[in-house]
């Protein structure tokens, strides 16, 4: 008797990517690596004040430099592109947005706007002839916190929009008032979340051609979203989107700073509508720093009413978010939609309310960066809950247990108006707490104290709302756009297939994952399917890929059209078998006639017949193809708990991150290995706000922070081994039951790095420090209490 | 005024007058046409264009192409012999120790200088041979693990 051994699924195995070969023999294209016939370089000339009017602009020694092709203004550009778009534009909240244009005319408003462009034959002319640029510029005061930036006399920065508050937006939910009227216990706090630079480690960059003759236009693009970047860029420069063709060649990261359309990229392809040339703009990461969007940089004062045994009955919170000088393209939902909605968190909080302040302030735009909005509010949560457990006297552990939603599959509707799809907190939080043997380490803790050192153990729980989203909702909240997503599955005559879909994945993995749906669902063999993505020419319209949305809502689009393939191949089976579509099984790539196993095709059979159409149904199609475009019902809800091990070194202030523990779950795992290194990549940024990252501005509007020598992100050698488990509790209304987890990872580790800080520090009553963590502030704020 | 230069890149020689200001890195990608070596920063903190100079890790961005003349420079490409590949891209390959790929020439160069001086170095001396290389996107973990990997599979 033979034993067979069934092979492990497809869906949810490790198996290694797609993507790597190319990648490690250094045959990847990304942007800068686009050589194209006729090609000059532009270099782009920005302001090195905060906020000036430019009283001279005089280009005529650089338009005579070596090399120069030409030299292009404000002026030039006015009238050729229109204003850059805000394509989020919140309903109810007093919207106000500034003209945004690609090169700065008469006034600049933050350090790196743009003010002019040389074109020279090669990127060292076109640098050198910056130099050859006179301007005079007459400088203004400038304002570069949120909150100060609101308040009366603060230097204006639009002449049309007194009081530089872009949008004042509300939430609430319950009755907030007579909570904290009738509160036990209040805690109030106030929480910097500081401005961070994104910094993937590819810059920005363009390469557009235009071609007179034909008016078409080819861009050549480091952007999360290519057809985002056909529909916006069409608005700004008049080519249609018929004749714009947009790619995202290989990109080397995003985490939300490649969403946004900035100014370099609308100059680059002005240069070249004006040249017919092609044009190349690459960042240096100095002028990356300046010129691509920042994240966070929030205000925060909170509120939390609770009763004595610590359930919490109220948050009230008023955050004054920076936008910096112009809108970014989809910033006004980040602090706001992104953000309020989960300030009720995993727990059972009845009443909700915020105002947040979008204030516009002399710094680099402001736009989503990896959580976007969602770190922001778990933060707000955990270190209440870590201030109310102080507060009451119980453990931080056994406070978040009194209040966690309890576990539910299908749906459960919060204050904020929102229904989280599914969740098992509790499950989440017990697997981290045994995996760290948590009681343990808090005897490990009091031992240590007892030595003289400062351990300190963090632990949060966290759910998070992404795979943004339904299109109705969309709309409703001002997004100008859609947020479905599409999936072509087109089976050649030999039994290979391409899958095209509208998403665009710059490391994610999905050339892997989805390649792994199809096999799975199909039984195709893995590597006989290929990814295509990046090309609006020759994929179907998509809304990018940020938002932790690519697989939860483009691998719902994949499923849905591998099985509506699956139908068709049924019914092609059933013709061909002479049997009944009802008789027909599938099993692992083959369609049979039920009890007849050995009466099959295989979906590779299948696939030459409809593809020759030699014998097809009455009324039914040539071919094997499917396209879905999958609105999805709800968001999709992540969640998970974290620990973190903290020694704090008193005499230098200096943390040492011991250990870290993450638990999250993103549902069923297609590919465990590709989960666990967005989890790995997700806490490791998160750790990096809690400990070393900031973008600094002086009073002047001066980016001190602005470059790799002075903004800190993590090494190799500052972090420890990470632990990373998870649990699965499917999405009840996705097609495979998956949910996103690309951002997961930074929404729980900023807290659960703070609060484990803050906890090693208890001895010297510290309760509250800015971000970042360095041993400058720790030390001072163990020296300011007394040792 | 240009200088000439003569480098041996993967194996073959490159002659070219150029500007004693030209960046080795920039040699490299424009001139020699290798673009697998990036360029991440323009403080030489990030490291993504490591290469190898006559067997040692340099960061090409803080290297002029006349101080490489004469010298042997091994870049991602020179990496692999003919088809097969180095046991570095064998190991970053099966171990995940990459995502967007763009630090990955310059980190896998620059672990290649690490297991040259220490064939089994532990996770601790891994992460601190390689406090010069930037990643975003992995946490650098299965980084760790595929050096490792790599310097149990055999030759470095």
């Amino acid at each position: 008797m033979t034993v067979t051994m069934k092979p492990a699924r497809i869906f949810g195995s490790g198996i290694r990517r797609r993507e790597d070969p190319r990648l490690i023999t250094g045959t990847a294209r990304y942007t800068d690596d686009i050589t194209l016939p006729g090609m000059v370089h532009a270099a782009v000339l920005r302001s090195p004040h905060a906020h000036a009017r430019i009283a001279r602009l005089d280009t005529q020694r650089a338009t005579g430099a070596p090399g120069v092709v030409a030299v292009f203004t404000g002026a030039d550009v006015e009238g050729a592109l229109n204003p850059i778009p805000c394509a989020w534009l919140l309903p109810n909240a007093e919207l106000k947005i500034a003209q945004y244009r690609a090169l700065a005319k008469d006034v600049v408003r933050y350090v790196g706007d743009a003010v002019a462009v040389v074109v020279a034959e090669s990127p060292y002319q076109a640098a050198d002839a910056l130099d050859l640029i006179d301007v005079d510029y007459e400088p203004m005061p400038a304002t570069v916190d949120p909150e100060k930036a609101a308040q009366k006399n603060a230097p204006q920065l639009h002449a049309e929009i007194p009081g530089n508050v872009a949008f004042h937006w509300t939430l609430a939910g319950g009755d907030v008032d007579a909570a904290f009227k009738s509160a036990d216990v209040i805690i109030r706090d106030r929480i910097h979340q500081q401005r961070l630079i994104p910094t993937a480690m590819e810059t920005r960059g363009a390469v557009a051609q235009f071609v007179p003759a034909t008016g078409e236009l080819t861009l050549w693009n480091t952007t999360q979203n290519p057809h985002i970047v056909r529909f916006i860029m069409s608005l700004v420069t008049g080519v249609p989107e018929d004749r714009l063709r947009v790619v995202a060649p290989e990109v080397g990261g995003g985490f939300g700073s490649k969403i946004a359309q900035i100014q370099g990229d609308f100059i680059t392809t002005f240069c070249s509508m004006k040249l017919g040339r092609p044009v190349k703009w690459q960042e240096s990461r100095s002028e990356n720093y300046v010129s691509t969007t920042h994240g966070r940089d929030h205000v925060q004062d909170i509120e939390l009413a609770a009763t004595k045994d610590g359930r919490v009955t109220a948050l009230r919170a008023t955050v004054w978010a920076g936008m910096g000088a112009y809108l970014s393209t989809a910033a006004p939902g980040i602090p706001t939609i992104l953000h309020g909605l989960m300030l009720s968190g995993p727990y059972t909080i009845p009443a909700v309310k915020e105002d947040v302040y979008g204030v516009y302030t002399n710094t680099t735009p402001v736009e989503a960066y990896r959580g976007a909005g969602r770190p922001e509010a778990t933060f707000m949560l955990e270190r209440m809950m870590d201030l109310l457990a102080d507060k009451i006297g119980v453990d931080p552990v056994e406070v978040r247990r009194r209040n966690l939603i309890p576990p539910f599959e299908n749906g459960h509707n919060v204050v904020t108006g929102l229904t989280y799809d599914s969740g098992n907190y509790e499950g989440a939080l017990s697997k981290a707490l045994n995996h760290v043997k948590y009681d343990a380490l808090r005897a490990e803790q009091k031992a240590a104290r007892e030595k003289g050192r400062y351990v300190g153990i963090g632990v949060s729980v966290y759910v998070e709302i992404c795979g943004l989203g339904p299109s109705q909702v969309a709309g409703a909240i001002g997004f100008q756009g859609g947020l479905w997503e599409s999936a072509i599955v087109r089976f050649h005559p030999s039994g290979k297939v391409n899958v095209f879909i509208g998403a665009s994945p710059h490391g994610q993995g999905e050339e892997t994952t989805f390649a792994q749906i199809v096999s799975d669902e199909l039984g195709v063999g893995v590597n006989d399917v290929k990814v295509v993505h990046g090309d609006t020419d020759n994929t179907p319209m998509g809304w990018g890929t940020y938002g932790s949305r690519t697989t939860a809502v483009g691998g719902a689009a994949l499923a849905v059209a591998t099985r509506k393939i699956k139908e068709k191949a049924k019914l092609l089976a059933g013709h061909l078998l002479e049997a009944a579509v009802e008789d027909i099984d599938y099993a692992d790539g083959r369609f049979f006639v039920k009890g007849f196993p050995d009466r099959h095709k295989t979906i590779q059979d299948i696939a030459l017949m409809a593809n020759v159409a030699w014998n097809l149904p009455q009324g039914m199609e040539a071919g094997l193809e499917a396209t879905s475009f999958y609105d999805p019902p709800n968001f999709v809800y992540p969640f998970g708990a974290h620990v973190a091990v903290v020694e704090v070194d008193a005499e230098t202030g200096r943390v040492d991150l011991k250990r870290y523990v993450a638990v999250d779950d993103c549902g069923p795992q297609i590919n465990p290995v590709i989960v666990e290194g967005q989890v790995h990549g997700g806490v490791v940024q998160g750790i990096g706000q809690a400990l070393w990252e900031e973008a600094v501005y002086d009073e002047s509007g001066q980016l001190l922070t602005g470059s790799l020598a002075d903004y800190a992100i993590p090494r190799a050698d500052l972090l420890p081994d990470l632990e990373v488990l998870s649990t699965v509790t499917p999405s009840p209304h996705h097609p495979l039951g998956v949910k996103g987890i690309g951002e997961a990872g930074t929404i729980a580790s900023t807290c659960t790095v703070y609060n484990a800080v803050i906890d090693a520090l208890e001895p010297f009553k510290v309760s509250s420090l800015r971000m970042p963590l360095t041993p400058e502030r720790v030390w001072r704020a163990i020296h300011a209490k007394g040792a | 005024m240009k200088v000439p230069v003569s480098v041996s890149v993967n194996g073959r020689a490159i002659q070219r007058d150029v500007e004693p200001r030209l960046l080795l890195v920039h040699f490299l990608r424009d001139v020699a046409g290798l673009t697998g070596t990036k360029i991440g920063c323009d403080t030489s903190q990030c490291g993504a264009c490591t290469v190898l100079l006559d067997g040692m890790a340099v960061k090409a961005c803080t290297c002029l192409a006349v101080q490489a003349d004469g010298a042997s420079v091994t870049t991602v490409e020179g990496l692999s012999a003919g088809t097969a590949l180095h046991p570095l891209q064998e190991a970053f390959w099966e171990k995940h120790g990459l995502q967007c790929g763009f630090c990955t020439p310059g980190m896998m160069l620059a672990a290649h200088d690490v297991l040259r001086t220490n064939p089994s170095p532990t996770s601790d001396q891994i992460r601190h041979g390689l406090e010069g290389n930037l990643c975003r996107c992995t946490g650098y973990q299965n980084i760790v693990r595929s050096v490792q990997a790599a310097a149990q599979g055999g030759r470095s």
